[in-house]
């Protein structure tokens, strides 16, 4: 193996770390910190990545000169829709069946299918792609055989900027203080003065925001169709519960462990084996911790 | 200033509160006691919302509280520091005491909260969840006190605590009492307790109050009757 394939296979790894933590992001605050089973959660992703398709068909025919800054609109619509779709399906559906998880899963099961419909009614059962921004084709030419692709590098900086807005948001602010006390013990949360009702709102809304912003990222690099969302659900239930609910080191590192390991045996083997063997150690490793990689240790 | 009337609550099917009266003054402390499940949480969280009431009113100040969420309760003027604390395990001390402050979205805490509790300071960084139970009730009656209520109600705060905590938190409630000027209901099975921190005593059978003393002409072995089956 030369220098070149190590660092490119480096930065493969690195590349699917990104792409998985974006969308672990959404997952951990909903699944991991409220508890709530959101089968649905694929299916905002690729809202969000459909809210980027119609911005880039929006700039096309309206602004077709500013086509350079449709991306990072994209990216701040697919966010905005998909935090007040989250929202209004909080106050609507999921505040009801806090406490029945096996309810929630089979009704936002439900919910994933009538979305999935609906994508299929407005946008057609083609699968849809957008343009790739002038200023992220072509790659970075680092040497005669080393490159590396500037979309994926935008996506790496992306999601370290997304991660840290959202660490410094829950571990910094006061509106995180609440959430965390909101998601380790609503009731208490409630008597020392917390609107844990507007909490729960908000906190479902920015975990869809996420998924939002996830999914508009990734049509840079695969095209979106109706059932889009489903295969990356999984991927992102595995990477949330590896790492450990409830941590968001935890999430970052099982993306980190998971990405590179994949990519690293999809050299060594081939893709699907590649993945089975990645699942196998995910599973072995949580046979023996339970809580994931990264569960806090306090007395409860 | 806090007055229950006609309090009627259930727990699931059980009838726990009957008719309960209640007459709180300005600066007054009172202890409620009684054996284990005589209604003496279940008053409490009524109180404080956490559970609700059938029937009958809760009004703080002339402000009607029956209806309204936990939240809204506290924003009026109720203080709670529930049965087992309920300090947020993950959340460090100063977050936990944090949690109890809405109305000012980034002021500090207020120094005086470390004066009564010091070892909280010493603890500030620390996960809530990994205190020992006095500290952790100190804790509790921090995030209580940083919402300034007018009434402060504290359940059961002697329970699996050390005898010489208990007194120092008896001693702290005391002052902090005469400084800030709140009222105070106080649970209580230990009568020690209650008759350091308390004006009067209100004996709860059944979810009714069947027999009430003051201070000042206190009979004790007829409170300790009661108490003992």
């Amino acid at each position: 193996m030369t220098f070149d394939i190590l660092v490119m296979q480096i930065f493969s790894g690195f590349s699917l770390f990104s792409v998985l933590v974006l969308m672990a992001l959404g997952l951990t605050i909903v699944f991991g910190l409220m508890g709530v089973i959101n089968m649905a959660h694929g299916e905002l992703m690729a809202m969000g990545s459909y809210m980027t398709y119609v911005t880039s068909v929006v700039f096309q025919r309206y602004f077709p000169d500013h086509m350079g800054w449709y991306f990072i609109i994209g990216i701040g619509v697919a966010f905005v829709v998909t935090f007040a779709f989250g929202f209004l399906l909080e106050r609507c559906f999921i505040r009801f069946m806090y406490k029945r998880p096996l309810d929630t899963l089979l009704a936002t099961w439900g919910l994933s299918l009538v979305l999935q419909q609906l994508f299929r009614q407005v946008f057609g059962p083609k699968e849809v792609t957008v343009p790739t921004v002038q200023w992220l084709q072509g790659a970075w030419k680092i040497s005669e055989g080393l490159e590396l692709p500037l979309n994926r590098i935008f996506i790496i900086g992306l999601t370290l900027v997304i991660a840290a807005a959202v660490f410094l948001f829950l571990y910094r602010s006061r509106w995180g203080l609440r959430i965390r006390a909101v998601t380790q013990n609503r009731a208490m949360a409630g008597a020392a003065g917390i609107n844990t009702a507007r909490v729960d709102a908000v906190t479902f809304a920015l975990g869809c925001g996420l998924a939002g912003i996830a999914g508009s990222s990734f049509t840079m690099l695969a095209s979106t169709g109706p059932v889009s969302g489903q295969q990356y659900l999984v991927d992102t239930f595995i990477v949330v519960v590896f790492g450990g609910v409830e941590s968001l080191l935890g999430t970052f590192l099982s993306a980190f462990a998971i990405g590179q390991t994949q990519i690293s045996l999809e050299y060594l083997t081939t893709g699907s084996m590649a993945k089975a063997i990645t699942l196998l150690v995910v599973i072995v490793l949580l046979f023996l911790r339970p809580n994931g990689l990264f569960a806090a240790k306090v007395r409860r | 200033m806090l007055s229950v009337n006609q309090l009627n609550v259930y727990y699931g099917d059980s009838h726990v509160l009957r008719n309960l009266d209640l007459e709180l003054a300005p600066a007054e402390s009172l202890a409620i006691m009684g054996r284990n499940g005589m209604g003496k949480t279940t008053l409490l969280k009524s109180l404080v919302g956490m559970l609700p009431a059938r029937s009958g009113s809760i009004r703080l100040a002339g402000q009607e509280l029956t209806t309204g969420k936990s939240y809204e309760r506290v924003a009026a003027g109720i203080g709670f520091v529930p049965q087992g604390r309920m300090i947020f395990p993950y959340l460090t001390v100063e977050e936990n005491i944090l949690t109890g402050m809405q109305g000012a979205p980034v002021a500090p805490i207020p120094d005086y909260i470390y004066e009564y509790f010091p070892v909280l300071f010493e603890m500030r960084g620390r996960k809530g969840g990994n205190l020992s139970g006095g500290q952790q009730q100190q804790l509790a009656i921090a995030r209580a006190l940083v919402s300034n209520p007018k009434v402060l109600i504290l359940d059961e705060p002697t329970e699996g605590i050390q005898p010489s905590i208990i007194k120092d938190i008896a001693r702290a409630l005391n002052l902090l009492k005469k400084e800030r000027g709140f009222s105070l209901i106080v649970s209580e099975q230990v009568l020690s307790f209650a008759m350091a921190v308390a004006d009067r005593y209100l004996i709860i059978e059944k979810g009714e109050f069947v027999h009430s003393e003051v201070r000042e002409t206190v009979d004790r072995e007829r409170i300790l009757r009661y108490l003992t089956i």
